[in-house]
């Protein structure tokens, strides 16, 4: 109950805010020499949460279904492509991590190229995976590959990070017991490392959905959230609130990613302070 | 209720993942077996819509099927540009608009032009209809919408044919997916495809009276009577493969099933309308059977039948893309293709199949009907 309030708060608030706006907003939005500094507020461009709700109510199409059922349906199927490259990125980065700890020269040589890696646009990168889709793998894979590309990231830099972290003394107590590389890794670099993998992996759960719902757009990938936002913005001219149950659905897999990967940290951080770190 | 979601989407992953594994077996047909269809891939250059109701009926009805073919229809997508697929092998064939396609092939696409499906160009530039904006000449001081991404040369030429500099006599601005910039009244007039946009005009509510806006309140410059309308939806082939004899009669067969599938949805509007909705457009059925109706009128009648390249309106394609100049000063050809960029020769071929097989292929009969368009479409 004590955690319900607060997001129940929050959503009342940015309810109120919106309708707020388009009651007092210009309809024709705030120019300022020549640059729209505030939205439009007229119902084509903001509906009213009530049109959104009916929307989201009535049916797709006429004698279809209804809008929220196939907006939820979307959802489960893009959490499926999200969490599969979200677990692909998630390895990919613990592996790199766990090779740039142990060899020095793996680190010098391969993280310029992990950093160098998310500067490459997605629009670019999109379709040359986009072509894999019925070759390599199925199409939706190649979404999740996407998705992979993004959450790798942060895992990789976090959890280098975090290996790197113990004391040297630590390191030199595990050398006296004659621990080798593998078990100081086991006992020592990996719960040292903990609290810096869980901000890593909530950033590489959010990054794994933008991949995910950008690589459906660009790909145009059936099923999904990303292309079902396309679909209904198309429709924007004459259903302008359609788009918004599609953003809405995007909005909630996101917190359901973000809910799902703070609930990783409970069994395995639970005997643990809470330590500040940064991870980046 | 939180531990079970994670249960779920683990367990989606593991069922995904073991997808993965299986899914490349037994996609790989071997090609060319004994009475066994041969597969085909053609690449749409977007969603499922009536824009390619031929196709998608000539797949439903069986004609692709009666030709020894198996053929898959590959949907477009935001970054997918279709002849690029198809000159990467990874489709046969493929669906595009010719300035763009002989723009690829400009830039080393090696592809032909096998079959002009879309005889007329289906652009607008619409404006309200009290704007007074009837002919490109109106544009003059005007915020033009445009999409650009090279759909936007016949807007630049049919201008620059009226005396407009686009460069300077117009405001240009750069248009979204839909139509809310010229209902907001941001621009004055604004591109729309005659099967797409312009239905969804006609699909919102006027805030004024409460109804759909009509055909009254819009004002229409089509680029066809303004003479700088140019060629759209065509059939490419791979030009290489075109030396390959089978590769050839393949195309003829792809050529005859596609001529089937456009002219049972000329006779069969409505039952092509219902093909593209089963197919999971997300657009409603109103709009599928306004689009259906409008790019029959882009085909038929076809005085020379379906598919033929007719050597004028390519000459006048090809003349605007080296001439008209976009915003930026590009033109969309810096010379005239070189190579076989168009054959008519498998689509005269596929026409001579078709007409023994008991097709019209000229309709000159058809008479388009009144669509007549639901809110948003449904």
């Amino acid at each position: 109950m004590r955690r319900i309030l607060p997001i129940a708060a929050g959503l009342l608030l940015a309810a109120l805010l919106w309708e707020g706006y388009k009651a007092l907003g210009n309809p024709a939005g705030t120019v300022l020499f020549g640059v729209r500094v505030l939205p439009r507020a007229d119902d084509l461009s903001m509906p009213h949460l009530a049109t959104i709700a009916d929307r989201l109510g009535s049916p797709e199409l006429a004698g279809g279904r209804p809008v929220w059922q196939v907006v939820l349906e979307a959802c489960v199927f893009t959490l499926g492509i999200t969490a599969t490259g979200f677990l692909a990125g998630a390895v990919v980065g613990l592996l790199l991590a766990v090779a740039m700890q142990r060899f020095r020269i793996v680190e010098r040589g391969l993280l310029p190229y992990v950093i160098l890696s998310q500067t490459v646009p997605l629009v670019a990168l999109a379709p040359l995976i986009a072509g894999w889709g019925g070759i390599l793998m199925p199409p939706w894979a190649t979404v999740a590959v996407i998705a992979a590309y993004l959450a790798f990231f942060p895992v990789a830099v976090g959890m280098l990070r975090g290996l790197q972290s113990p004391s040297a003394a630590g390191v030199e107590l595990m050398r006296s017991y004659a621990a080798g590389w593998w078990r100081t890794l086991l006992k020592l670099r990996f719960p040292a490392a903990l609290p810096y993998l869980f901000p890593a992996l909530r950033l590489a759960g959010a990054a794994a959905v933008v991949g995910a719902v950008v690589g459906e757009i660009s790909t145009g990938t059936r099923g999904g959230i990303g292309r079902l936002i396309i679909e209904y913005s198309r429709e924007a001219t004459s259903d302008p609130a359609k788009v918004y149950t599609a953003m809405l659905g995007a909005a909630l897999l996101g917190l359901l990613v973000a809910g799902a990967v703070s609930l990783l940290e409970l069994p395995l951080m639970r005997h643990r302070r809470h330590v500040e770190v940064v991870t980046l | 209720m939180p531990r079970n979601r994670i249960f779920t989407s683990v367990a989606v992953t593991a069922l995904l993942l073991a997808g993965c594994g299986t899914a490349d077996q037994g996609t790989t047909a071997a090609p060319g077996a004994s009475g066994a269809p041969t597969p085909v891939k053609l690449q749409l250059q977007w969603f499922y819509q009536a824009q390619f109701a031929g196709y998608i009926a000539a797949v439903d009805q069986g004609f692709y099927a009666e030709q020894g073919l198996d053929v898959e229809l590959l949907e477009g997508a935001v970054d997918i540009v279709p002849q690029t697929v198809l000159a990467q092998g990874k489709a046969d064939y493929a669906v595009a608009w010719v300035p763009k396609a002989l723009a690829s092939r400009e830039q080393g696409a090696g592809i032909t032009d096998v079959g002009q499906i879309f005889a007329r160009s289906g652009t607008y530039q619409v404006a309200w209809a009290d704007s007074g904006i009837t002919k490109a000449a109106d544009l003059k001081g005007k915020k033009v919408g445009n999409w650009g991404f090279g759909n936007e040369f016949e807007l630049f030429a049919g201008m620059t044919k009226a005396g407009i500099d686009p460069g300077k006599d117009v405001t240009l601005v750069q248009q979204q997916f839909d139509m809310q910039a010229l209902l907001k009244k941001e621009i004055d007039a604004a591109q729309a495809m005659s099967y797409n946009e312009y239905a969804q005009l006609l699909e919102a509510t006027n805030p004024a009276t409460g109804k759909l806006y009509t055909a009254d309140d819009f004002s229409i410059i089509d680029w066809k009577t303004e003479g700088s309308s140019m060629l759209q939806d065509a059939v490419w082939a791979n030009t290489e493969k075109l030396n390959d004899p089978a590769y050839q009669q393949q195309t003829v067969k792809f050529l005859t099933g596609t001529i089937k599938g456009w002219a049972f949805c000329r006779d069969n509007a409505e039952k092509c309308r219902d093909l593209v909705v089963a197919k999971g457009s997300k657009l409603g059925k109103s709009h599928q059977l306004w689009q259906m109706n409008e790019t029959n009128k882009l085909i038929w009648p076809s005085t020379g039948g379906i598919g033929v390249i007719d050597p004028a309106a390519w000459q006048q394609t090809v003349d605007i893309s080296m001439t008209a100049k976009n915003q930026t000063g590009e033109t969309v050809l810096t010379k005239a293709p070189e190579g076989l960029a168009y054959t008519n020769d498998y689509i005269n071929q596929a026409l001579e199949a078709a007409k023994t097989a008991g097709v019209d292929v000229t309709g000159t009969n058809f008479q388009p009907t009144t669509v007549t368009l639901e809110s948003g479409g449904a």
